[in-house]
């Protein structure tokens, strides 16, 4: 009986091992920060997925993370080449990884900003700056690793009111992503939030924010966010000239169901440099070092 | 009364929470808690089996990574037992168990990224210490008559194999599939880290309000964790664990040299990997501690202890609910259903839920602790109580409950509580990644900034800290001469 065991359990020890060993080899993987209900993420990039196989002759496959430090991760580790990263995750992660650039960027891109929102009971209307009202309410932030849901908030509270987040309000959470951050402010868990104006520009379109709830009481100035960025070494490993490929595919990509899906109108080239004031400001929070 | 040293010591302990309740940070913060409760129970009468098309993967994905981690975890286990007898080993096993699977996960995640041996590794080091524990402590119960019968010049291994096991073999079958059942748990919340467990779909239908998905997910789980005695039999279990390998998903290949830079440069303090010299070194500590480490360890302990009363008392109110010495088979039954929720609830998918609905703060953290452990307890020794023969002339309700009953069972409960300390404190420190401010919260923040070694310093003084309250733990039912066996 117990011999038997040992014996069932040794083979089964080897098979495991046997089957652990990966049997498929140049898959082109992707991912993307989980910054939007996951529902949405999936359809979206399984649409880019299909799309840049097709344009590429190559297998393309996305894999759903759960946290912005996963996508980075994934990306510094060669478990994907691709990434559509926010502003700052971009640029923790191409600082991880040698040769790695940033290809794209939406239209939007370029000029991207935030809102900050508020539930009706705050009694807060839309003005020019942060009001000196938020003080003592509660807010939350969206992702910790986000770059509207997290670093440029903070940046503006920081600067504004001279003082950090924990201590200008009286309790500061992180929802997660920006679709969550709405959903909170707009039931009250939270009275005060800040996020992609993208996330809430889409919402609205469907029809899915109660504006009687919740309305936006700031829009923040301007700066660089999302993008598409590869490793340095794809050439490598899928052939000469795959970067660029990679490249003029997201830039001609015209599908307006794909787009629209985004939300962007297209995308346009980007480089490393572009975000050099995200990296600022990250620095002058000390979440980069 | 108080020349009990139980009844001390538990004055004591409710003391200390009390104060602690004092220094802790309990509300409701969400405007409309009740609402979104209402919407979940709704959800939950009204699962949707069909809405997510991973469901079936997700259930099969779940039980393969518990039957491989715990399987490998029993082995390693079961090797460290017959070596237990050595210090270093002892301490190498408090040290692994003392660290929480999702720690485990997280760390996996930064070199194996989303490789099945993440999952595995992650069920798999954590079980093979507490196995070893409590393989040792089974062997070392075992009848040493039969060893003397043995002709001289029998090998040890033969010795072990023919005299030692064969008297033991059933408790450790038993403890294994026991294991297993904690194995699924462990399995499920590895999903909430981006496995591909049926944590993973939970915590997508939750945080987008499908209430109804997530109610599915939740029945099944129920489901699943309730027949494990219909469908894991003795003569089943080997198929079973040959099987569970090829189920774990393909996920991604592992790159080697992700594994070394983790070990040699991600973990290696930022101002020593830099060279900036040991003062640096020093100040970098120094900022850590104070900044995160202290912050982190108090509220740990607070809401440890205060989850601890909690769980006591919630047990001691629930255990009549299916003891045979109150009500009939109606209020037994719906009792027993209260209890298996409570206790097939992984504490973290509980506080996930509450706080999603009640907003951030302690509260959902103590709730969801309580619960979970005070539907362990309280199942455990509402059991042990219909083993006791009361007289025919007994009293009945309260003075019953209060004079009959929970003295008879005070003991055995306070060993389980006492021994479900130092697991409640692990759990409390990992339900800081959902946003409560005890260490988990600082390790989650660090890992999401990429200084994986603020991490590696903080999942380390998470171990210390649950090493030694194991350690008073021990002494406290040492000396209050209060035996149990090992849950989880």
């Amino acid at each position: 009986m117990f011999s038997r065991l040992i014996r069932h359990t040794a083979l089964s020890l080897l098979l495991a091992l046997i089957s652990i060993v990966p049997a498929y080899a140049e898959t082109f993987v992707f991912t993307a920060i989980p910054d939007e209900d996951e529902t949405k993420l999936v359809e979206r990039f399984r649409g880019i997925a299909d799309y840049l196989s097709k344009q590429l002759d190559v297998e393309v496959r996305y894999i759903p993370v759960k946290s912005y430090a996963a996508a980075i991760s994934a990306f510094r580790n060669n478990q994907v080449q691709l990434a559509w990263f926010g502003g700052l995750s971009g640029v923790q992660a191409r600082a991880l990884v040698e040769d790695s650039e940033a290809l794209a960027q939406g239209v939007e891109d370029q000029e991207f900003f935030n809102y900050f929102i508020a539930h009706k009971s705050t009694g807060l209307e839309r003005s020019d700056t942060l009001p000196e009202e938020v003080r003592g309410k509660t807010f939350t932030f969206g992702s910790k690793g986000s770059t509207s849901g997290r670093l440029i908030p903070e940046y503006h509270i920081r600067k504004i009111f001279g003082e950090a987040p924990e201590e200008v309000f009286t309790r500061v959470g992180f929802s997660g992503n920006h679709t969550r951050t709405l959903r909170l402010v707009e039931a009250g868990t939270y009275e005060v939030g800040a996020l992609n104006y993208k996330v809430w520009e889409k919402e609205l379109e469907d029809g899915n924010i109660d504006t009687d709830s919740v309305k936006i009481i700031w829009k923040t100035p301007a700066y660089p966010n999302y993008q598409w960025s590869i490793r340095g070494d794809v050439n490598e490993r899928f052939g000469d000239g795959f970067k660029e490929r990679v490249k003029q595919a997201l830039l001609a990509l015209d599908d307006p169901k794909l787009l629209e899906s985004f939300p962007r109108s297209g995308f346009v080239p980007a480089s490393n440099d572009d975000y050099e004031p995200i990296e600022e400001v990250a620095k002058q929070l000390g979440i980069i070092d | 009364m108080f020349s009990y040293p139980t009844v001390r010591t538990t004055f004591l302990f409710v003391a200390i929470a009390i104060i602690a309740l004092a220094f802790s940070d309990i509300a409701i913060t969400s405007i409309n808690p009740w609402r979104d409760l209402g919407r979940f129970f709704l959800g939950v009468v009204t699962p949707d089996f069909f809405s997510t098309e991973g469901l079936a993967t997700a259930i099969l994905r779940t039980v393969a990574f518990a039957f491989t981690g715990v399987a490998l975890g029993s082995m390693c286990g079961f090797l460290l037992a017959l070596m237990y007898r050595w210090r270093i080993v002892r301490l190498f096993s408090a040290f692994i168990r003392a660290i929480h699977e999702l720690f485990w996960a997280l760390i996996f995640l930064q070199f194996f990224g989303f490789h099945p041996l993440t999952g595995v590794l992650a069920i798999a080091i954590p079980y093979s210490g507490i196995f070893a524990k409590v393989y040792s402590e089974i062997l070392d119960e075992a009848d040493p008559e039969p060893r003397t019968l043995l002709p001289t010049g029998t090998s040890a291994i033969s010795m072990f194999l023919y005299a030692r096991v064969p008297d033991v073999w059933d408790r450790i079958r038993t403890y294994t599939s026991y294991r297993l059942e904690c194995g699924m748990r462990s399995s499920a919340i590895l999903g909430f880290v981006g496995l591909p467990t049926i944590g993973f779909y939970l915590e997508s239908s939750f945080s987008q309000g499908q209430y109804s998905e997530a109610g599915a997910l939740l029945i099944l789980f129920y489901v699943l964790i309730a027949t494990i005695p219909w469908w894991v039999k003795p003569k089943l279990l080997p198929i079973y664990v040959v099987g569970a390998p090829f189920f774990l998903g393909e996920g991604l290949p592992i790159v080697w040299g992700n594994v070394a830079r983790f070990f040699t440069e991600d973990i290696v303090p930022s101002p020593i990997r830099n060279n900036e010299g040991l003062g640096e070194f020093g100040a970098w500590l120094g900022d850590l501690m104070l900044t995160e480490a202290i912050p982190g360890i108090w509220n740990t302990v607070v809401l440890t202890q205060i989850a601890l009363v909690f769980t006591g008392l919630l047990a001691l109110l629930a255990f009549p609910l299916i003891s045979t010495h109150f009500g009939g088979p109606v209020r037994r039954t719906s009792g027993h259903i209260f209890l298996v929720i409570a206790r097939s609830t992984p504490e973290y998918i509980l506080a996930y839920i509450l706080l999603q609905l009640w907003g951030p703060s302690m509260l959902p953290a103590v709730v969801a602790l309580a619960l979970h452990n005070g539907g362990i307890i309280g199942h455990l020794i509402g059991r042990q109580s219909n083993n006791i023969k009361l007289r025919a002339d007994a009293a009945r309700g309260l003075n019953r409950y209060s004079y009959e009953l929970v003295p008879r069972v005070y003991s055995s409960f306070l060993a389980f509580l006492f021994y479900r300390w130092e697991i409640i404190m692990r759990e409390t420190a990992i339900l800081g990644i959902l946003g409560v401010a005890t260490l988990g919260f600082y390790i989650d923040s660090a890992i999401q900034n990429i200084q994986f070694d603020r991490a590696m310093v903080l999942i380390l003084i998470t171990a210390m800290l649950n090493i030694g309250i194991d350690g008073l733990s021990r002494f406290i039912r040492r000396r209050l001469a209060l035996q149990t066996m090992p849950t989880c």
